[in-house]
């Protein structure tokens, strides 16, 4: 099932599909690893409601959930 | 032979903690991405020849975002080092080789130093490094650099590399759907006589504008290579950018999953996790952080500083000064040497030495904070409330910095993305009161409020971070409007801060302010004693109120008429003392106790009058005192720290704008505390 990040609940992985947003923005999310076909799993969300935690590649990336809802990600 | 060894990693992942073990030197470290913004250089002396290493700040590719990032790749790509030492966290191996697959691009020679080799141990993880060896076609070295370990290696085969440079003109792309282009590109520009081809060919092909820029290319050039660029992008999918991204994580993960075994499940759960479930929890998370800062507060500038405080003060205020006079009058000494000494220097100096255990402990504290990873997790816990006020989360950081000192604080803005968010962090660092002022708190806090001195000190800090908030909203929906900069950062493991690490830096920091106090600050209170005593034509005077200072001190106090210390207590008599101290106040803070010790003595001749406390409330009412106070905490900051401002800011307009904002709004709110205050009759007496 396609969702965006933003979507997943803590603790659920999904496998990224594609990823939207400007372009400085994608470069960014690449240049950390967040390409398709990567495995990538929610953490939490931050204490406030944003932004989130996720872990992919061994390590643990923020994000906020603006940027997550540009990343489409498989279920 | 001279040679330049290039550190080059992500962030955070240990280039300056081996930098100082190489170099010895003491460049500030912590376990945060983007500590290093500046690059830096020192001598490797452990070799015959001659080696300078450069330290750069971290980058996660060549494409950078940020201005700390461009001073990197600029170096590697137009300085180019002798021999780069690509730095690799190899408990995050993944990510840190694609900077990797980049580096290797470049043309220069290479040498791969997998650092933090203990923590792969820890995890049980296993890495075949004669094979990672072989694939990359690089030398690789394990290494641990907060332990020292494997750095001698590390640099005889660098340096090898550096006499021997062996032209390497690999690209993770070979045996790719897009070497075919990449050579191609590669060739035309061979032709065209550039150098570096096969890493300018895949930067055309990913777009990259300022490398095109850079290039100069003639017509003929361009339209070939425009050519192979748009076939190439027509039989794409997706945009080439992606593709090359994608490909060179295809390239890693092949070698990892290869060559690097991991000891843990996927998704496991480490000790750092754990930690972290707690301090970012949903509920905890605030209350955990307010602990935290309340708890450092309590430790530095509350009541265990104290304790260590008063032992140390009566020494450097009273002990020393005594058996200075003695010594003194034994020698024969003059009135004017004595004064000179006992009125000028110690009692300028010596109000502000004593408060060296309490910075001592605020830097002991902060560095801690710093080293452990905390840090990047307040950024996360604090991003929303931030974006509230146009700002990254990122920016807490420097902000939290600024507690200890606002220069390094103002230079830790470079990592924030856009320059909107800079400019406003930079005007809020003052609020965030540095440690400079905790003298001038103290000893006015100690004069007027004896007994709740904890509640005064806390409530300036808290009035900093209210007047900081209300700011950023100004600010945001004037000066400096726009959206806020996406949050997209990596959060460090936890990590025990070593005991090594914060002494270093703490001890780092001691140094720093003593030899603030034996030299700009003994340099001012010699010049301030001279000005206090002789006249503008140039005569000892008996009031210094006729002396230079005096005169100079009369005409700026008028400005402080409302603020309630404008005139002295009950009078209305020019109170000079206390705008010619704030004047003094922005060559340094602690300047404002050290200059009106001397003032205040030196009033009723050259003996010394009682001490500064009952000096203080013989001037002050306790609401001018805490007015003064609020106007310390909210005015420009030091010369040092606005000459920083400038330097990142690179424009005058914008530092007269901060400079102007903060003075302003310090004389705005110390009148409104005052003129408050004052009608509800307050702290008059």
């Amino acid at each position: 099932m396609e969702v965006s990040l933003k979507e997943l609940k803590p603790n659920e992985s999904a496998i990224v599909k594609s990823i939207g947003g400007s372009a400085p923005v994608r470069r960014r999310l690449m240049d950390m690893g967040v390409t398709p076909g990567v495995k990538i799993t929610m953490r939490k969300v931050a204490p406030l409601g944003d932004p989130v935690q996720v872990n992919l590649r061994s390590y643990e990336l923020s994000l906020r959930k603006a940027e997550a809802d540009q990343i489409i990600v498989i279920k | 032979m001279t040679y330049h060894l290039a550190l080059a990693g992500n962030p955070n992942c240990g280039k300056t903690t081996l930098f100082n073990d190489l170099t010895g030197s003491n460049a500030h470290v912590g376990n945060w991405p983007g500590v290093t913004v500046e690059r830096r250089e020192g001598n490797y002396r452990k070799s015959k020849d001659d080696v300078f290493i450069i330290d750069l700040p971290g980058i996660y590719s060549l494409s950078p975002y940020t201005s700390e990032e461009v001073v990197a790749r600029d170096y590697l790509a137009l300085e180019k080092p002798d021999v780069i030492i690509n730095i690799v966290d190899a408990s995050n191996i993944e990510r840190n080789f694609y900077l990797t697959t980049q580096l290797l691009e470049l043309g220069i020679p290479t040498v791969i130093a997998l650092n933090m080799m203990d923590e792969v141990k820890a995890h049980g993880d296993e890495i075949d490094i004669a094979n990672l060896e072989k694939r990359l076609g690089v030398p690789v070295v394990p290494i641990t650099a907060t332990k020292s370990h494997g750095i001698k290696e590390l640099m005889e085969r660098a340096i090898t590399l550096a006499k021997r440079p062996e032209t390497i003109n690999k690209t993770a792309l070979e045996s790719t759907k897009l070497f075919d282009s990449v050579s191609k590109i590669s060739d035309v520009l061979k032709k065209g006589g550039y150098t570096n081809t096969v890493y300018h060919a895949v930067k055309l092909l990913e777009k990259d504008d300022k490398i095109k820029e850079g290039l100069k290319l003639n017509q003929p050039l361009e339209a070939a290579i425009s050519k192979i660029v748009t076939e190439e992008e027509r039989k794409s999918e997706e945009e080439l950018e992606t593709v090359i991204a994608d490909l060179r994580y295809r390239f890693i993960s092949e070698i990892v999953s290869k060559h690097v075994k991991k000891g843990r499940n996927e998704g496991a759960l480490s000790l750092s996790d754990k930690i972290d479930n707690i301090v970012t929890n949903r509920i905890l998370g605030m209350p955990i952080f307010f602990l935290i800062m309340f708890t450092i507060f309590q430790i530095s500038v509350g009541s265990i500083g104290a304790l260590l405080k008063d032992p140390f003060q009566d020494l450097v205020t009273g002990t020393i000064p005594d058996a200075m006079t003695k010594l003194l009058e034994m020698a024969g000494a003059s009135d004017l040497i004595k004064g000179l000494v006992i009125n000028g220097i110690f009692a300028g100096l010596g109000n502000v030495l004593s408060f060296l255990p309490q910075v001592v402990l605020l830097f002991m504290c902060l560095s801690a904070l710093e080293d452990s990873g905390y840090m990047a997790r307040v950024a996360f816990v604090m991003d929303r409330l931030f974006r509230r006020l146009g700002l990254s989360g990122k920016a807490f950081v420097p902000l939290l910095m600024s507690y200890g000192c606002s220069v390094p604080a103002i230079m830790a803005t470079r990592t924030l993305e856009d320059e909107k968010s800079r400019r406003i962090a930079i005007t809020l660092m003052p609020y965030m009161s540095c440690s400079a002022k905790i003298p001038v708190y103290a000893v006015f806090a100690g004069a007027f409020f004896a007994k709740s001195q904890g509640t005064i000190v806390f409530s300036l800090y808290f009035l900093g971070v209210i007047v900081a908030l209300i700011s950023c909203l100004i600010l945001n929906k004037t000066v400096f409007k726009g959206e806020a900069a996406p949050f997209v950062m990596e959060l460090p493991p936890y990590r025990i801060p070593t005991a090594k690490a914060v002494f270093r830096h703490t001890w780092e920091k001691a140094k720093g302010y003593v030899i603030k106090v034996g030299t700009i600050l003994f340099a001012m209170t010699v010049i301030i004693w001279f000005l206090q005593s002789f006249d503008f034509s140039l005569h000892l005077v008996d009031d210094s109120a006729r002396s230079i200072f005096g005169i100079i001190g009369s005409a700026i106090s008028p400005i402080f008429a409302l603020n309630g210390f404008g005139y002295v207590r009950d009078t209305t008599e020019i109170h000079w003392q206390a705008g010619a101290a704030l004047l003094t106040g922005l060559i340094a803070k602690e300047a404002v106790v050290s200059t009106l010790g001397i003032l205040y003595i030196n009033s009723g001749g050259t003996e010394l009058t009682g001490t500064l406390s009952t000096a203080l409330q013989a001037h002050f009412t306790p609401l001018a005192a805490y007015s003064m106070m609020v106007f310390t905490l909210l005015y420009a900051p030091c010369v040092a720290a606005i000459s920083t401002a400038k330097k990142e800011l690179n424009s005058w307009k914008w530092t007269f704008f901060t400079v102007g904002y903060q003075c302003g709004v310090a004389w705005l709110i110390s009148v409104m505390v005052y003129q408050v205050g004052y009608l509800l009759g307050w702290g008059l007496s």
